[in-house]
């Protein structure tokens, strides 16, 4: 399958009510900043389910969403770089899911890869594993995690090319890789889009199969 | 000697890394380490946010908006750096290729419980990749003041806070004691700046045994 390239206004419309979407980077680092300013400005979809390692900084990134009331739900492992998601998850505002960075990123991983769930050692014994099943492997007590898997994804990648292959650039990979790959609808933000042929094929991350639509960051 | 506290923790800590290992340094006084290790150690950093050779601060006209550390704060990457997404980051630390974790903590108990990422009725809501190191890294060694702000001990019979991880504490280096965790027995191993056993007693809660080591530092 071959990415379309469209616009960010366009892309996001793929977002409906109700969505679980899972947004990449590590804070802003990462961030596919265009997508999101085009998720607040261009779309109404709301109750929305995000998946992403913080919701933003206050008034940047995510932080936009959350302060227009359209986050019903965060699965993060780190609300605290956004003292208003933490002040909106106290007031009742939004419900929050904290999950061990690691086990988050793996349960989006098993979430692409067709995983049904997963026993890890992280968080055993502790409140965030209350309600989940245990089991006793090797004598170390494990916890069940189960994959996650969003509607849409929106990523950000320094470089791809038309057809959809992505190029990450130093600490800007971390989540947007996984989450490229554990969703019905991928959209990819890039800083530079290239013709086909001039990514090194041993340098692409992302292969072009997981990656739906193609916009140009602004 | 320096009469901050938390960097003489950050030296005595440095003291326990070996040459070539690998390690993870958290926020707070681990992020001081740094500054005492020399070169010729050879010590391979690692951030889980998804790079292996995290080299010194950047100088302002070298600042790369794409190069951040786990505390979202700049870095460099020394040569023969690599990068990697987050799952493999956490593949690393759970499947034991990281040697060692370096955090800080709010509580070490007796057993070496720590708890480290939640503080009941305070605006935080966040674990980031806490849970994973202390359990996947093959030491963890916990650089904490003795007490805290407010003059509580810190290493206690049994924590009252939320548990990052039972039992997953080998080192505790405070500023005025090394404790050491062995078969499940808490010793004090070292005293730190002319510290007395009735100066540690005084503000150590926990239960511990008298083991008394030749001294690393004057």
């Amino acid at each position: 399958m071959t990415a379309t390239l469209t616009t960010a206004a366009e892309a996001v419309s793929a977002i409906r009510s109700g969505d679980t979407v899972m947004v990449g980077g590590f804070g802003l680092v990462g961030a596919p900043l265009t997508l999101i300013d085009a998720l607040v400005e261009e779309s109404d979809a709301t109750d929305l389910t995000i998946v992403s390692n913080n919701i933003g900084e206050p008034g940047r990134g995510l932080g936009k969403l959350l302060r227009q009331g359209r986050i019903r739900r965060g699965i993060s492992s780190y609300f605290t770089s956004n003292p208003e998601a933490v002040a909106a998850v106290n007031a009742g505002e939004i419900e929050a899911t904290l999950v061990p960075q690691g086990t988050f990123a793996e349960a989006i991983r098993a979430g692409g890869a067709g995983i049904g769930a997963f026993f890890t050692p992280v968080g055993a014994g502790t409140q965030l594993a209350q309600g989940k099943e245990e089991r006793v492997i090797g004598g170390v007590r494990h916890v069940l995690e189960a994959p996650i898997h969003a509607d849409v994804a929106l990523v950000y990648a320094a470089r791809a090319d038309t057809l959809g292959n992505l190029w990450y650039r130093r600490t800007a990979r971390n989540f947007n890789p996984l989450m490229a790959t554990a969703a019905d609808v991928t959209i990819a933000e890039a800083g530079e889009i290239l013709e086909v042929g001039e990514l090194e094929p041993e340098s692409v991350v992302t292969p072009h199969i997981y990656v739906d639509h193609l916009v140009a960051a602004a | 000697m320096s009469p901050d506290p938390k960097a003489r923790i950050a030296a005595r800590a440095a003291l326990e890394l070996g040459p070539g290992e690998v390690v993870n340094l958290g926020i707070g006084i681990p992020n001081l380490i740094p500054a005492f290790l020399g070169p010729e150690m050879g010590v391979v950093l690692h951030t889980e946010n998804g790079l292996l050779g995290v080299g010194p601060r950047p100088d302002a006209d070298e600042l790369d908006p794409d190069l951040i550390d786990a505390a979202k704060q700049p870095i460099t990457a020394l040569p023969g750096a690599a990068y990697f997404d987050s799952a493999s980051s956490f593949a690393m630390i759970r499947g034991g290729h990281v040697d060692v974790a370096v955090l800080g903590a709010l509580e070490v108990s007796a057993a070496g419980d720590i708890a480290n990422w939640a503080v009941p009725g305070k605006d935080v809501l966040g674990v980031g990749g806490a849970m994973d190191l202390v359990v996947g890294a093959r030491r963890v060694i916990v650089t904490m003041t003795a007490t805290s702000s407010r003059g509580q001990p810190k290493v206690v019979a049994e924590c009252t806070y939320p548990l990052t991880a039972a039992g997953a504490a080998d080192i505790v280096v405070t500023e005025l004691s090394v404790f050491r965790l062995v078969d499940g027995e808490l010793r004090l191993t070292e005293l730190l700046d002319g510290a007395t056993v009735d100066d540690v007693a005084a503000v150590t809660t926990a239960p511990f045994v008298v083991a008394l080591e030749e001294s690393h530092v004057g």
